[in-house]
């Protein structure tokens, strides 16, 4: 094995700096962020540019570092919860899930949870799910120049948010589902409101497509932009809507089987290309539409289920298996689930001594689709590079976590 | 089972010494596997078509702590046609000096994923990949002192001249 080179931390840097002091005189080196609108928070894109043609793209992210895996070494499992939420804040219901599930296997109590915490638990899951897929559409339509489906999603995501809020008491960050339960059981008539919700959101999503998704000029935006090949895309670690939008039928809720979702019927929508090649923005665009449709079905059953063969009852306690002290026998253990962006993923490492974790990693499934940015917008114009990174739909605070 | 199936595979190709321990009675278990051989080692199970591991799920740089003075990378393996999973570990004995950091081979012409995860690998713990395209720091800025996830790590007190409060 080769010796370390001295300067380490200066030669990778130093081929960086060249790279960008040596451009010829054609082009030209524009920063795109950190304070962007197009860019969905604080990324910052080098960008080498001649004329109108983007050359090459060098994202530089970290803005919004905070280390959730220090805090982790120090803080105790229920403790970490609320950092989860800050991860992806768009859909902090799915983090939590995804956490609390991998505590609860390497405790070994996955299989003791009542069915009525696992059917509210995917509940708030897909709720947000919706809520987070909003936001990446209406800012998508922003992004591209239309500005009314942004205000509409907005509108109808604010539902979404007072009804979690009703539940959990944080607009946003819920820190609602806990490990080995719930933080209180839904409120009474929250399962009467979801299916309300659903009857009133159906025609509004039927709006939206006529709005948007068959529009011209959003076609004309989208189509045939940024096209990310599957083998690409698998071999950059793109998940979620972006591996789906690429052609491939994979979603981590089938694969894996994990809570109560192989008792829920649902389809997995991926990209067909009815409009352009597969893998570009609009079957992007078109997967996560095509999502939400399928998660108000998982909620209409879930509902179902909630008001029926899993009724509330005075006995129920959410909180009845949630342990006092979590200390997980020594082990390792990776834990992945479906996040609205992609496979979300938890590495615990635990001592068998403490409730503390002695290393939690976190696989943001935002920081690697982000990755593929660079190798897919070479070559082209400036317009549509922020139609690509819309598409993307990465949340920063997950990126840098 | 896939893993008895893997190790064969690895000792068929490079023989005993490939395999260096094993920890199967996890609920995951995992192979460790010789650092000089992971990037061919991953290459030969992503492309044997016994096991297709196409997908790199996880990256992650450890640091065992002060008394073992070992570093680890564990890659989280999966494969989306085959649908199964494995986890490698490599791992090597350091002196935990911030001008002798642990080398392992990098596996970014594997998995392109990887370049990523490596950079936050070196970043955060201070794993040094050899033959990385690009290997700077990816969170931190690039002037930063020091490994932040490394267990004897002392907080910052200030940076260019900025106090730092918690």
């Amino acid at each position: 094995m080769e010796s370390l080179p001295i300067n380490f931390h200066q030669v990778a840097l130093g081929r960086y700096q060249a790279k960008i002091n040596t451009v010829s005189a054609e082009e030209m080196v524009l920063n795109l962020g950190p304070q962007h609108p197009s860019t969905h928070g604080v990324l910052r894109l080098e960008l080498i540019t001649d004329g109108e043609i983007v050359k090459e793209v060098i994202p530089h992210i970290g803005y919004l570092h905070r280390c959730f895996e220090k805090h982790g070494e120090a803080l105790n499992y229920a403790q970490i919860i609320p950092y989860t939420d800050r991860m992806d804040y768009l859909a902090s219901m799915n983090n939590n899930h995804a956490f609390v599930m991998g505590v609860e296997r390497m405790l070994g109590i996955e299989n003791d949870i009542p069915k009525r915490v696992e059917y509210i638990r995917v509940l708030v899951c897909e709720l947000n799910r919706i809520a987070s897929h909003l936001i990446a559409i209406g800012t998508y339509g922003i992004d591209i120049g239309a500005f009314t489906p942004f205000l509409w999603c907005f509108r109808d995501r604010e539902h979404i948010m007072n009804m979690l809020e009703w539940a959990s008491g944080a607009r946003m960050l819920y820190n609602y589902i806990w490990v080995g339960g719930l933080f209180y059981d839904v409120p009474v008539g929250f399962e009467e409101r979801c299916a309300e919700f659903v009857q009133y959101f159906k025609p509004k999503m039927q709006e939206l497509n006529e709005l948007l998704t068959d529009n011209q000029i959003f076609i004309s935006r989208t189509a045939n932009i940024g096209v990310l090949p599957l083998d690409v895309a698998i071999n950059y670690g793109c998940s979620g809507p972006m591996l789906r939008g690429s052609g491939l039928k994979y979603d981590l809720r089938r694969v894996d089987e994990y809570s109560v979702y192989p008792e829920l019927d649902f389809e997995i929508p991926y990209a067909k290309g009815e409009i352009g090649t597969v893998g570009d923005c609009w079957n992007r665009y078109k997967v996560r539409i095509d999502e939400i449709a399928e998660s108000l079905k998982i909620i209409d059953q879930s509902v179902e289920k909630l008001t029926k063969e899993h009724k509330r009852t005075k006995e129920f306690d959410p909180r009845a298996l949630v342990p006092k002290k979590t200390v997980p026998k020594a082990q390792d253990f990776y834990i992945r689930a479906e996040n609205p962006k992609g496979e979300i993923g938890f590495y615990f490492i635990a001592d068998g001594r403490s409730d503390k974790p002695f290393r939690v990693k976190s696989r943001g499934p935002s920081f690697c689709n982000l990755s593929v940015l660079p190798e897919i917008s070479k070559g082209v114009m400036i317009a549509d590079l922020v139609a690509i990174i819309g598409s993307l739909d990465i949340v920063l605070g997950e990126v840098d976590r | 089972m896939i893993f008895d199936r893997v190790k064969e595979i690895l000792i068929e190709k490079f023989g005993e010494q490939v395999i260096v321990a094993e920890e199967r009675d996890q609920k995951q278990p995992a192979l460790v596997i010789l650092p000089d051989l992971i990037a061919e080692a991953c290459l030969l199970l992503r492309d044997h078509p016994d096991t297709w591991f196409d997908f790199l799920s996880c990256l992650t740089g450890i640091d065992y702590g002060v008394e073992q003075n070992k570093f680890g990378v564990v890659y989280h393996l999966s494969s989306i046609i085959k649908n199964h999973q494995i986890v490698l570990k490599v791992n090597l004995e350091n002196d935990r000096a911030l001008t002798n950091l642990p080398i392992f081979k990098s596996v970014s012409e594997v998995w392109k994923t990887a370049e990523w995860h490596e950079r936050e690998a070196f970043d955060m713990v201070g794993i040094y990949f050899e033959n990385h395209p690009d290997l700077r720091r990816i969170l931190l800025p690039d002037d930063w002192q020091g490994f932040p996830l490394r267990k004897d790590y002392q907080n910052a007190e200030e940076y260019h001249n900025i106090k730092i409060e918690f």
